[in-house]
């Protein structure tokens, strides 16, 4: 009875490693029979275009008007060319002539012109903060009048929300029902809030391209994805923790793939403030901070400490020539000396019977930052400044800065939500502030130099204007940078041709392909 | 003239059965409770989220554009759409109005039917559930009858350290325990996901070794108490057979405790699943409430909190009638109920 028990279990056994063995066997010889199987953490709750989250852009289904390459250099998108009239005022984006949505309809002035109306109608997207007049369809051109010149306009059109959808993606109370676009990809079967095939849109204009289906899975929590690649179970994984990706780079046996973003973490400081107004006590916060630990411990990439506001993926915009920001614990101690503070009999520093004690808000959508927040918490603390950290929504920054109880804040900031950098600046750092910038501070050299770039009348002058901009924040400390970021996705060894995109507007799927299979 | 009326009235009112006036008083009264509980889980629910800390209309704000991009203009823009400065209990009417006439409204955050929403959602947990339970029940009652056999011998001990084990073991963990071992390493089964056939299985056999556990000690106690009972003993005396005594008294007898204790462990994975979806990325009710309560969607959760209620009150009607069916103690079921 026990031999037979012992046989019926070293059975079992055998027969689900060979299982297991077919399973094996079938991921390689299947290869380019299968659908790409793209993994990430965006979820779908809306399909429109204003809060989908881009996912739909970065599947190659929907286009823009423009489009970017991974330098952030201008494309052709749906706009074959553009230009402006002399005073600035007037925009033409002439359309590719052949291009066609998905449901065989063409892509008409008309279309795009009243994609792009609902678009600025949505509060929050970064057409409506364009000053436009009227946007209209001109024969085969899209026209948009403006109130007053705007140099980044054919960026602003790069930006996700400005997607051009065909009419019958819309529904009869003209909400978005489904998503027909006119990019290399059409939406085949789409099943919300996390999933979605693609297959190659036959009559697209450009190269077909090499894979033809696509799946799309949204996987919430980045263990799960880590798994999912671990296992074969995708072929590309976006949104990668730091320890997960660095458990699969020492497995070794996927590839990754790496880009510095134009992304910065970041510390929000009320400047019209009390205690933080003062610009000593801004720079002593930035001096006590050890952004080398942080960026190691925390982040493992040590290269992403922040030096300056700017990452280098920001070429026009990052300083090389700029005094990098440090720690130096015994600095900060003597700024905030200088400005009168006192450590009292707790520790903590006190100036005319008030107590040192600020409160960071911060939220949890980025899991690095209520460690950042609390590492910053430590470090504070050595220098006599007690650090409340509220670990709560995203929202509750531009909230605290509308109501006026913010005091510091820690999350990241992408520059380049449009291709061009100037159109969140001059959201971030106008004269009044921004939810996601300056609070209680302005700079009149600042704003003017702003203005000039946004303006584009004196482009030999543009440089300039930027490095200036550059070093007034790094001088003035409005926000205090504490890390950039790289992007990282794991691939598959039979995947080929996967670049990311440091503008995060797509994933590029259609220029990827299956590696070559060597037959003996 | 009078008799020949009043007659069949008499006869008809004698050919209702007791058992079917007794469900339709007992399915009445149940329907008299969900709508006790839809009107006062909902108002809760209102009141709750109305006064969690933070501004609706960020929140709101938040969960439609997403972190990168909620700015204040953005939530005056939600709070001037949705009316969010209206008076509090203006709100709450509009939705008990929309109730009343079956309509759960539109999400704040995706504008979509909440109706629809809530379907596909539900319709996911209550799938997984259904598979965990099956799961459990089939590997816990076997186990639990086999122990019960023998008490104290080495199947009964092994269960205990099966039972105590399972319940140790975080679902959270154990979901990854088994995804390293099936995914990772034998590449038999998806780690995480939705929409393939075998996606289901790693999640509901995560969500059933908790409750097997459960449900083998459950069937033990019962099975093993029963086997002392005087009417298993007589029935064994007046000849039946060991199988036949098993199926017709001690199952039987068994069924009673058991119906109870699955229904109080069914209403408890449906709304514990919260965990377990999160990890394999299933698209449940768990999955959509916590969503919806960070974004402060208060028709979701308000929706979602009236399912969860819902569910609670049929499947104890369910839980009452499955047991009075099988308990073969009372002579007139109504008793029971």
């Amino acid at each position: 009875m026990g031999s037979r028990k012992i046989r019926v279990a070293g059975m079992s056994a055998v027969a689900l490693l060979m299982l297991a063995g077919c399973a094996g066997a079938g991921n390689h010889t299947q290869a380019a029979t299968q659908p790409l199987r793209v993994v990430g953490q965006f979820e779908f709750h809306s399909l429109d275009p204003s809060t989908a989250g881009g996912l739909f852009t970065r599947l190659q289904v929907a286009e823009t008007l423009v489009d970017a390459d991974v330098q952030g250099v201008l494309q052709q998108g749906l706009a074959e060319s553009w230009s402006a009239s002399a005073d600035g005022l007037s925009w033409t984006f002439m359309l590719r002539p052949d291009a066609l949505f998905h449901d065989g309809t063409a892509v008409t002035a008309e279309v795009a012109a009243s994609a792009l109306t609902a678009a600025r109608g949505k509060a929050g997207t970064p057409l409506a903060t364009v000053p436009v007049k009227a946007i209209s369809a001109d024969r085969n051109a899209v026209r948009v009048d403006l109130a007053e010149p705007f140099a980044p306009l054919p960026a602003v059109l790069a930006h996700t929300s400005t997607q051009i959808l065909a009419p019958s993606s819309y529904g009869p109370d003209q909400e978005v029902s489904k998503v027909v676009g006119s990019g290399p990809y059409q939406v085949a079967h789409i099943e919300p809030p996390a999933k979605i095939k693609l297959a190659a849109f036959e009559n697209w204009h450009g190269e077909k391209p090499a894979i033809s289906e696509v799946t799309y899975q949204a996987a919430g929590r980045a263990e799960s994805r880590a798994l999912m690649a671990e296992s074969a179970q995708s072929d590309v994984t976006f949104g990668m923790d730091p320890t997960s990706l660095q458990k699969i780079k020492q497995a070794g046996k996927l590839n990754i793939a790496d880009v510095t973003l134009p992304r910065t973490i970041l510390l929000k400081v009320n400047s019209g403030h009390q205690v933080l107004g003062d610009i000593q006590v801004r720079r002593a916060i930035s001096l006590a901070l050890d952004r080398e630990s942080m960026a190691t411990a925390l982040l493992r990439d040590p290269e992403m400490a922040a030096t300056q506001l700017f990452p280098p993926s920001l070429p026009d915009w990052h300083q090389a020539s700029a005094k990098p920001l440090e720690q130096d614990p015994a600095g900060a101690r003597k700024l905030l000396a200088d400005a009168g503070w006192v450590r009292g009999s707790d520790g903590i520093l006190e100036r005319d019977g008030r107590k040192f004690t600020v409160t960071l808000r911060t939220f949890p959508d980025r899991p690095e930052l209520p460690v950042l927040a609390t590492a910053i918490q430590a470090k504070l603390k050595e220098l006599g400044i007690a650090l409340d950290v509220k670990v709560g929504n995203s929202s509750e920054i531009p909230a605290g800065h509308k109501d006026g109880s913010l005091e510091l804040a820690l999350f990241s900031r992408n520059y380049a939500l449009v291709p061009d950098a100037l159109v969140t600046l001059a959201e971030d750092f106008a004269p009044e502030g921004g939810d996601y910038g300056a609070m209680g501070w302005s700079d009149p050299a600042l704003t003017s130099a702003l203005h000039v770039l946004a303006s584009g009348n004196d482009a030999e002058k543009a440089a300039e204007s930027r490095g200036k901009v550059t070093d007034i924040l790094q001088g003035q400390l409005p926000v205090i940078p504490v890390a950039w970021y790289r992007q990282s996705a794991v691939v598959s060894p039979r995947v080929e041709g996967v670049i990311l995109d440091p503008l995060e507007r797509s994933w590029r799927l259609s220029d990827m392909t299956w590696k070559k299979q060597v037959t003996l | 003239m009078t008799f020949s009326t009043a007659k069949p009235r008499a006869l008809a009112r004698r050919a209702v059965p007791p058992a079917v006036a007794t469900t339709a008083m007992v399915l009445g009264r149940r329907a008299a409770q969900a709508a006790g509980v839809v009107l006062l889980g909902s108002t809760a629910c209102f009141a709750i989220v109305q006064s969690l800390p933070g501004d609706i209309a960020f929140r709101i704000a938040a969960g439609r554009y997403g972190y990168d991009q909620v700015t204040a203009a953005s939530a005056e823009s939600v709070r001037a759409e949705l009316g969010l400065d209206r008076p509090v209990w203006l709100q709450l009417v509009d939705w008990l109005a929309g109730l009343a006439s079956f309509d759960l409204g539109n999400s704040l955050v995706t504008g979509a039917s909440v109706a629809g929403e809530l379907g596909i959602h539900l319709a996911s947990s209550l799938q997984l559930a259904a598979a965990a339970l099956v799961l459990a029940l089939i590997v816990g009652t076997t186990a639990g009858a086999l122990a019960a056999a023998r008490p104290g011998g080495v199947l009964d001990r092994l269960t205990i350290v099966w039972v105590s084990a399972a319940r140790a073991l975080p679902p959270f963990l154990l979901g990854l325990v088994l995804i390293l071992l099936f995914s990772v390493h034998l590449g038999v089964l998806p780690a995480a996901g939705h929409g393939e056939a075998n996606n289901i299985v790693l999640p509901a056999v995560t969500l059933s070794v908790g409750l097997s556990g459960l449900f083998a000690r459950v069937t033990r106690d019962a099975v093993a108490q029963i086997r002392q009972s005087d009417y298993v003993r007589f029935a064994a005396t007046k000849g039946l057979g060991s199988w036949l005594v098993f199926l017709r008294h001690i199952c039987r007898n068994t069924g009673v405790t058991l119906i109870a204790y699955v229904g109080v462990q069914v209403l408890v994975l449906v709304e514990g699943v919260v965990v377990v979806e999160s990890l394999f990325a299933w698209p449940g009710l768990g999955h959509a409430l916590v969503h919806a309560i960070f974004w402060r969607d208060i028709p979701m959760i308000q929706a979602a909190a009236l399912a969860l209620a819902l569910i609670v009150v049929a499947m104890n009607t369910v839980v009452d009638f499955a047991t009075a069916a099988v308990d073969p103690r009372p002579r007139h079921k109504e008793a029971v109920l």
